[in-house]
């Protein structure tokens, strides 16, 4: 809390720099040895410690207790988890993108981050799919429609950066708002918009327009990249989204990747319902034949319908010729860990080790030592079920990208008791 | 899916997680002239070939059992009479594995953990990752012969895709009768070999050939392809495998026949027509190409 204030001072101050420089229409008056130190920040990199000298922030502890964090929100809210997502992203490509108090400008950035959030919501919501909206010159516009391909969206977005005029959050609300109501009830619709504009240039009445998209049950989140405007942050109420002001890069990055898990699903938001899927087997290699998407002979790859029998290039699509969703049946897998998640790991202090029986001397998942070369123990963690000792480097690892207790899964009781039978 | 070539720094020293099927009651069912220590002996050969290779090449050995796994061998702290450790340890925890196990075998072959010695490897890998630029390329060999136990589905799938993201190929060498569809997917998924060599008397040579090679030359070679990968799921109501399902949209599980409540996530599906995805005409849109 006391980081965030002293941050958003520091923020402050340098905008009402910049705005002086706006004013004057020129930004080059600055010293060079001022901008160095304006730009780079690097007293955001310095904490006091107990007797009030500066010392560098230590990473390692700070990463582990955000981690800490992280896991206790999500554990916190449980088990029902919109799964299949329809998102359109809001990019506000409009005059204030291109704002240079992020590196080398606010678009650049945006495009980054949006970038990254792409990769990592295909791989966490697999069934999932995306569209792009561009924000400018008072208009929406989408850039693409909802798909499921990552790199098709990144191309597009890539293609087209390039910023102007002022920024419509009415026009980009309306269209999403079309464009979402003609997806499946079982879906979860939701928008994420990057803002960097202060102000929104309308054709109408934008509470209305609120209401609406309230109306048609769609979760709208809103990033700022300059400062909390009301209606972005009335927005999100209303609907039941999130509403950040990201005070630089890496907590913008940090803001953006946290909309990639599937939300907690409320449950009147979408419809649950049983899809019919189709698992295509990989065609054997060498076997000629047209695929139903491109419409061309292949040779080899490529998936055929269990329905029609029509041969498709990629998973998951929806079979051209029959309509069948077809899906491999590792796209589901990846998704499984947000329906039987791993207990979060215990604290283990020096003093209630020394009594314990567990004498362990390594990190039971990467036998690293756990002693320092003063024969001290470092700090470790461990897990409630196996009773296993880990170091704090393999619990992040274990909870946050592999999702097994390497513990529980080496030992036959454990193993034996299947999840889905609670 | 992963192509393995894209990461690689020039360097081809390598860190080759092994990972060792102890299943006692999977070697009894082998046939007799191929036993556990012949196939010992083959593997042993083959990991001094690796360490003789190139002197920073790291061998780690991960022994998998019925009741549980733990590592045997580690070439980094253990320098001289290699050999010795590792048969020492082995022997201990095979004996340690079998007074676990309280089971008898009625019902056929009981599965490794596998997932568990997944799991640990790559606890082991990113052990590596965090010491530094500079470290040995790192892949995983399951020497496997034990079935697929249905139960681990999760976990397995868990470790592979962790593996594919940090871009960990994981190679498999199936010593049993049948294929394993968990390890055929796993090398698929993370660019590994997946091979089921017909001889096992000439393990070494398959070894040697195919699987010794690093990350770097492997682009250079022309290694087995996957004759096909079965990706059918299988219901989480009877463990059958199906070509279509039905998917519960809240939780993604898989049921066989349509059902009124789902069993994992606990959702009604209070609809009584079928959201069958060929009726919703509005959301049929035509391909504009
Ligand atoms: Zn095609
Ligand atoms: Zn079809
Ligand atoms: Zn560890
Ligand atoms: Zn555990
Ligand atoms: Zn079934
Ligand atoms: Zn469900």
């Amino acid at each position: 809390m006391l980081q965030k204030d002293i941050n958003g001072g520091g923020r402050g101050f340098n905008r009402d720099e910049e705005e002086e420089e706006d004013e004057e229409g020129n930004r080059g008056d600055r010293d060079a040895w001022e901008r160095t130190y304006t730009d780079e920040r690097s007293w955001e990199a310095l904490q006091e410690d107990e007797s009030g000298l500066l010392r560098p922030i230590d990473n390692k502890a700070l990463h582990h207790a955000q981690y800490r964090r992280r896991l206790r929100t999500a554990s916190a809210v449980r088990i029902q988890k919109g799964l299949i997502r329809y998102l359109y992203v809001i990019l506000d490509f409009s005059r204030a993108a291109t704002e240079m108090d992020y590196k080398p400008s606010r678009m650049a950035v945006m495009a980054k981050q949006v970038e990254a959030f792409i990769r990592e919501f295909f791989d966490q919501n697999p069934l999932s799919q995306i569209g792009l909206v561009i924000l400018k010159d008072g208009v929406a516009h989408c850039l693409t429609d909802l798909a499921g391909s990552p790199e098709a969206h990144i191309r597009a977005l890539m293609g087209k950066l390039e910023c102007s005029g002022d920024a419509s959050l009415q026009n980009g609300l309306d269209l999403v708002n079309e464009l979402l109501n003609q997806i499946p009830s079982y879906g979860h619709r939701e928008v994420l918009i990057l803002y960097s504009a202060l102000c929104t240039c309308d054709p109408g009445d934008i509470m209305e327009t609120i209401q609406k998209c309230k109306k048609s049950k769609i979760r709208c989140s809103v990033i700022g990249i300059s400062a909390e405007l009301y209606i972005c942050k009335y927005l999100c109420q209303e609907t039941g989204g999130l509403y950040y002001v990201a005070l630089d890069e890496l907590h913008l990055k940090e803001l953006v990747l946290e909309h990639a898990p599937p939300p907690p699903a409320i449950a009147e938001f979408a419809i649950s319902n049983l899809i019919k899927m189709g698992f295509p087997q990989r065609a054997a290699e060498g076997v000629v034949s047209i695929c139903s998407c491109h419409k061309e002979a292949k040779v080899g790859g490529g998936y055929t319908c269990p329905r029609c029998k029509a041969r498709v290039c990629e998973l998951p699509t929806e079979c051209r010729i029959c309509g069948l969703t077809l899906v491999s049946s590792p796209h589901l897998a990846r998704s499984y860990h947000h329906l039987f998640p791993i207990t979060p790991f215990n604290d283990l202090s020096p003093s209630v080790l020394r009594y314990s029986q567990n004498s362990a001397k390594n990190c039971f998942g990467c036998q690293q030592s756990l002693q320092n070369p003063g024969n001290q123990r470092v700090s470790c963690v461990t897990c409630p079920n196996c009773k296993h000792i880990f170091c704090l480097d393999c619990d992040i690892y274990i909870h946050e990208s592999l999702h097994n207790c390497p513990g529980c899964e080496s030992f036959k009781h454990s193993t034996n008791a299947v999840p889905m039978e609670e | 899916m992963t192509s393995v070539s894209s990461k690689l720094p020039t360097d081809d020293v390598s860190l080759l997680v092994v990972i060792i099927d102890t299943n006692p009651l999977f070697w009894t069912t082998l046939n007799s002239n191929f036993g556990f220590s012949e196939f010992l002996s083959h593997v042993l050969s083959f990991l001094n070939s690796i360490l003789l290779l190139n002197q920073l090449n790291q061998v780690v050995v991960i022994a998998t059992g019925i009741s549980w796994c733990d590592y045997v061998y580690d070439s980094s702290t253990c320098v001289s009479k290699r050999a010795e450790t590792l048969l020492d340890k082995l022997e201990e925890f095979v004996e340690k594995d079998e007074s676990l196990s309280t089971e008898d075998s009625a019902d056929g072959v009981a599965p490794s953990l596998l997932s568990g010695s997944l799991s640990m490897a790559l606890c082991y890998i990113q052990r590596v990752f965090r010491s530094g630029s500079l470290h040995p390329q790192p892949r995983i060999l399951c020497l496997h012969g034990s079935p697929d136990g249905p139960g681990q589905y999760v976990s397995v799938m868990n470790a592979i895709f962790s593996a594919q993201r940090s871009m960990v190929p994981i190679d498999s060498c199936v010593i049993g009768a049948q294929h394993s569809a968990f390890l055929q997917q796993a090398s698929y998924i993370t660019g590994g070999v997946y091979m089921k060599p017909e001889h096992f008397d000439g393990l070494f040579q398959y070894l040697s050939t195919v699987f010794a090679t690093d990350l770097h030359s492997r682009s250079f070679l022309q290694l087995p392809k996957p004759v096909g990968v079965d990706f059918r799921a299988s219901c989480f109501c009877h463990k059958n495998t199906i070509n279509t399902g039905y998917i519960c949209s809240v939780c993604l599980s898989i049921f066989c026949k349509h059902q009124k409540k789902c069993s994992t996530c606990g959702s009604i599906f209070g609809q009584a027509q079928l959201q069958d995805s060929s009726t919703p005409d509005k959301k049929r849109k035509t391909p504009s190409q």
